[in-house]
């Protein structure tokens, strides 16, 4: 065997290795890297429909992420869905009136919301609610209106 | 007919006398480590025994299952026109599965077997009672070091399977089948989540060192002192091993990915 000394050397280097190994999984394999908890404040907005939109999925402005889904409700009075969005905090200079449309990636690809900038001076503050929404287009719904449109215009 | 009878009970009675067995040894054995921390040496020498020479072949098998989950991955996933997603594909088989059982099962097989044997031998040889004659609890001195060197050796070497398993999806994907480099790891990080799939994955592969570390060394404590014996307990330690690797592997994705 080696000596005591080499010996706790090499356990040393094996131990380091296998937190390298999941130090490389937590970074360069998960998400922690992207979500790395960053500050930021919450807004919500009310959609009539989310379609299959999550939680943590991505908030985008001109395609960039500024921010993630932090949580879905339902408002019973209203039937809508409340959705709350935490923005980062580095993005704080939203207009007022910016709408919030629910977007898919590709065509069958996740659910994304998109954040499109308005005129209005004033900024979103912490506990705002977006004005303008656009619900989640359904393809089975889109289909469905085509078929309908086809079947009448054919008569 | 009676006798068939006694026969099953006695069958059941040998059953639970060594699971209790078993759950007692692992019971000493807790509690005659904490005495280990003022002989960390002994610690560190099972450590190379048990975690550093499994290295090779874990890491070895490690990088072949990512080479051929990359290439299976991609002949089905090409045909769907989304071979972007063969990162991913790799990477969540690697890091909740594979890793965690595959390393634990090469565990048994490489380093279980051996405490096995050289824990059956010193009691055939009587080691261990002599060890008892002069005071010293063998529990303390020989199982403790290699038990608590087997449970951090599992979960590192699971962790470091999964690493070098991605990256050998990562050199048929992207190196030879021709997989854009960005889209698979973009597809990967945005996919796997740290909490949900990686820590749930480190939990597995913990478990999984603290049983295959208690049944490899129960089963030599345990073996009949006789060089048949021995061989028997080794070979029981992997069938027991696998099985409880298997099993508990189903009942934790049940409980963790639902």
């Amino acid at each position: 065997m080696f000596h005591n000394r080499n010996l706790e050397i090499v356990v040393g280097l094996f131990v380091a290795l296998g937190f390298a190994a999941l130090f490389i999984l937590a970074m360069k394999v998960s998400n922690l890297s992207a979500f790395s908890d960053q500050e930021g404040y919450s807004v919500s907005a009310r959609f009539d429909n989310i379609g299959g939109l999550k939680v943590q999925a991505p908030v985008t402005m001109a395609g960039v992420r500024v921010g993630r889904v932090e949580g879905i409700g339902f408002d019973q009075e209203t039937f809508e869905a409340v959705v709350t969005l935490k923005i980062y905090n580095e993005f704080k200079q939203l207009p007022r009136d910016t709408s919030a449309s629910i977007f898919t990636s590709g065509l069958l690809g996740e659910q994304y919301i998109a954040l499109e900038a308005g005129g209005d001076v004033k900024n979103l503050a912490a506990g705002d609610e977006f004005k303008i929404t656009q619900s989640a287009l359904v393809l089975e719904e889109l289909i469905g209106q085509f078929l309908f449109k086809a079947a009448e215009g054919g008569e | 007919m009676m006798d068939a009878l006694a026969k099953l009970g006695r069958g059941a009675l040998d059953f639970f006398e060594r699971l209790g067995r078993g759950h007692l040894f692992l019971m000493y054995v807790l509690a005659g480590s904490p005495p280990l921390l003022l002989r960390l040496r002994l610690w560190t020498q099972q450590m190379y025994s048990v975690g550093v020479l499994s290295l090779l072949i874990v890491a070895v098998a490690g990088l072949f299952v990512g080479m051929v989950l990359g290439l299976q991955g991609y002949n089905t996933l090409v045909d769907f026109g989304s071979e972007e997603s063969l990162g991913v594909m790799v990477a969540l088989s690697l890091v909740q599965e594979l890793g965690p059982v595959l390393a634990a099962v090469l565990f048994a097989a490489r380093a279980g077997t051996s405490l096995t044997a050289e824990i059956g031998l010193m009691k055939t040889t009587e080691q261990l009672s002599g060890m008892e004659m002069m005071a010293v609890d063998p529990l303390q001195r020989v199982i403790a070091p290699r038990f608590w060197a087997s449970f951090v050796s599992v979960p590192l070497l699971a962790a470091i399977f999964s690493a070098v398993g991605v990256f050998g999806g990562y050199f048929v994907g992207v190196g030879l089948l021709g997989v854009d480099d960005g889209a698979f790891w973009s597809q990967i990080q945005s996919r796997v989540d740290f909490h949900e799939d990686v820590m749930n994955g480190v939990i597995k592969s913990v478990v999984f060192g603290f049983v295959a570390a208690w049944i490899a060394l129960f089963e030599g404590y345990d073996a009949v002192p006789t060089s048949e014996g021995v061989a028997r307990a080794t070979t029981r330690t992997v069938v027991h091993t696998s099985i409880a690797v298997l099993g508990l592997d189903f009942v934790l994705t049940a409980l963790m990915f639902d």
